[in-house]
């Protein structure tokens, strides 16, 4: 059967201001006492009046004009009513007809996995539907006692939070679309620092919608998948969700329409079975709020304030730097890599900078990121600062560090923070510049290596390799590789 | 216009309202008043009126993004039937 596979996501991101979003009680949650960021706006009190902080409201323009939405000239606040525990009011604060941005797009980049892969991508327009502002909930904790009764617990810190939402369209294909698309938005997100783009802390949400739409059928059933808390698990869920529903139509099942919890440690999603009545929020504007509107010369100087993109910075290290589109992509992917490269490039204005930029980005992209993947850390809380990175690199240039001792150097450096300079001192890693000192360890390696030394002579080119790692190795990688190579060379075809 | 038992039902139920059988009658009465003085505004051909969502002419109120000091959490859950651990407790809620 020829199926498509639908997505939409529907993405939910805390924005990084000073104070809440109607009130000005701390938005710093995280960190406080439960209950210790409340007043009575946050309780919804009778008589209290909210005010729009214009932060929030700046950072939600400053989105959708990133996403490259239409900013209307005229917007407003709705009540949305819902009766749950996490919302002191009985409704939330929300935009229902009027929000603050719509019809935007982004593009995404896909690795074509049956056409080269990672190295040839697809580009994928994703439109947006709309950008919104609206309010965070309460947070509910489930007890019970000895005895078997259950209650909740209610903290309202993180009540009326600024909680911006971000909904695209159905036009993501796959999984790993969706996952390119999140990426791409948070990185957006990161690099206008409206947000934190974390997901594991919360601050960065996502559900997603899918659907199997076979191939001649206008009607297809949509799952709503929730509680996903990474980007991986977005992936897995969608993954799950895509074969399971592509199953049950290959077999004639039935799908409902209905909202699925994904369990991570299962791996599976479970059907939420909700109220027997469906939702009926009875939106009406927000009397305690005026409207919002917007004249064309505030926005354009929003837009003009707007800082440097993903996208452009990419595409300026590739003209200025002359780095590959792939590397580029690679470093900008997150905003904390892209600066420390820029940070690095500064501290070396004298040198060739396209040479310099290769080497820092393929340092950022290999050995670098290799440790941080290791030990689970973010580039922008190590040891590791640009100034430190830069001078083990200007080392590697005078020639008083090898390429090989040079790794060495840096997951020490990576590990206790001290310049590359001391490392050498203390661990005898500066370059041996003396020729006839390698040659004296060539030798021996060549005495000692009969066979790999028969063996070259028959063509077998590996042996040579060899020799040459057994000389780094008792030379513990302070040799220069290119000499030993032509040392042993040189000495075997005599 | 006329509102069915049921039609006041739901609507209690939205409003978590438990509602007697003789309110319920009294109340499908009212309610059912109110509608039909609304469908009497309703004949008003309003088609060249923009909706008002707010009824002062007041635009773009915002503040800045400052704080101010919170309640203390005293003063916070002193109005809570039920309390622990700084916490509101309440009836035990599971989607």
């Amino acid at each position: 059967m020829d199926c498509e596979t639908i997505i939409g996501l529907e993405v939910h991101s805390q924005l990084l201001t000073k104070s809440k979003m109607f009130c000005r009680c701390g938005a710093d949650y995280i960190n406080a006492a439960p209950n210790a960021r409340v007043c009575p706006v946050c309780l919804g009190m009778p008589g209290v009046l909210p005010v729009i902080n214009q932060q929030a409201l700046e950072y939600a323009v400053m989105t959708a004009l990133s996403l490259n939405c239409a900013i209307p000239d005229y917007a407003k606040f709705d009540r949305k009513n819902y009766p749950y525990p996490d919302l002191m009011k009985g409704y939330q604060i929300s935009q229902y007809d009027a929000p603050f941005g719509i019809n935007g797009w982004i593009d995404i980049e896909v690795a074509d996995e049956e056409n080269g892969g990672e190295q040839n991508k697809r580009k994928r327009k994703i439109n947006i539907t709309r950008v919104h502002l609206e309010e965070d909930t309460a947070k509910l904790m489930h007890r019970s006692t000895a005895e078997g009764e259950s209650y909740s617990l209610v903290d309202v810190n993180r009540a009326g939070s600024p909680l911006m939402e971000i909904v695209s369209e159905p036009d993501l294909r796959s999984p790993e679309e969706a996952r390119q698309y999140l990426i791409k938005l948070r990185t957006i997100l990161q690099f206008l620092g409206v947000s934190s783009g974390n997901m594991e802390e919360g601050s960065f949400r996502c559900d997603a919608n899918i659907s199997i739409r076979v191939a001649g059928s206008t009607d297809s059933v949509k799952v709503e998948v929730k509680n996903m808390n990474s980007f991986k698990s977005v992936f897995s869920a969608l993954k799950y969700e895509d074969k399971r529903q592509r199953k049950a139509i290959e077999a004639g099942d039935r799908l409902v329409q209905e909202t699925r919890g994904w369990i991570e440690d299962r791996g599976v999603t479970v059907s939420q079975r909700s109220k027997e009545y469906a939702h009926d929020y009875r939106y009406f504007p927000e009397p305690d709020l005026p409207p919002m509107a917007f004249s064309r010369q505030w926005v354009a100087d929003l837009r003009s304030r707007l800082p440097e993109l993903p996208e452009a910075r990419r595409d300026r290290y590739v003209i200025d730097y002359g780095l590959s589109h792939y590397d580029a992509s690679l470093l900008t992917a997150s905003k904390a890599t892209a600066d420390f490269f820029e940070a690095c490039m500064e501290l070396n204005k004298e040198a060739r900078a396209e040479r310099r930029a290769k080497v820092v980005s393929n340092w950022l992209l290999g050995e670098f990121t290799r440790l941080l993947n290791a030990t689970d850390t973010e580039i922008d809380n190590t040891n590791v600062t640009p100034k430190l990175l830069v001078d083990m690199l200007e080392l590697v240039d005078n020639g008083t560090l090898g390429g090989t001792a040079a790794k060495t150097v840096f997951e020490e450096m990576f590990e206790s923070g001290r310049c590359a300079s001391d490392i050498i001192a203390e661990r005898e890693l500066a370059q041996i510049s003396d020729t006839s000192e390698i040659a004296g360890v060539v030798d021996r390696v060549i005495a000692s290596n009969g066979q790999a030394v028969e063996d070259y002579k028959k063509g077998r080119e590996q042996s040579l390799q060899f020799l040459v790692g057994q000389v780094m190795r008792e030379t513990k990688g302070r040799a220069d590789y290119i000499v030993v190579n032509e040392l042993i060379k040189e000495r075997l075809v005599t | 216009m006329n509102l069915s038992r049921e039609e006041v039902l739901r609507i209690a139920t939205l409003c978590r309202l438990y509602l007697s059988e003789d309110e319920l009658e009294r109340l499908r009465e009212q309610l059912s008043d109110i509608l039909e003085n609304f469908e009497i505004l309703q004949q008003v051909d309003t088609s060249d009126v923009p909706p008002t969502a707010y009824p002062i002419p007041l635009e773009n109120v915002v503040r800045e993004d400052e704080i101010a000091p919170s309640f203390t959490r005293d003063d916070i859950l002193a109005n809570a039937p039920r309390q622990e651990e700084g916490y509101f407790r309440v009836l035990p809620v599971l989607e």
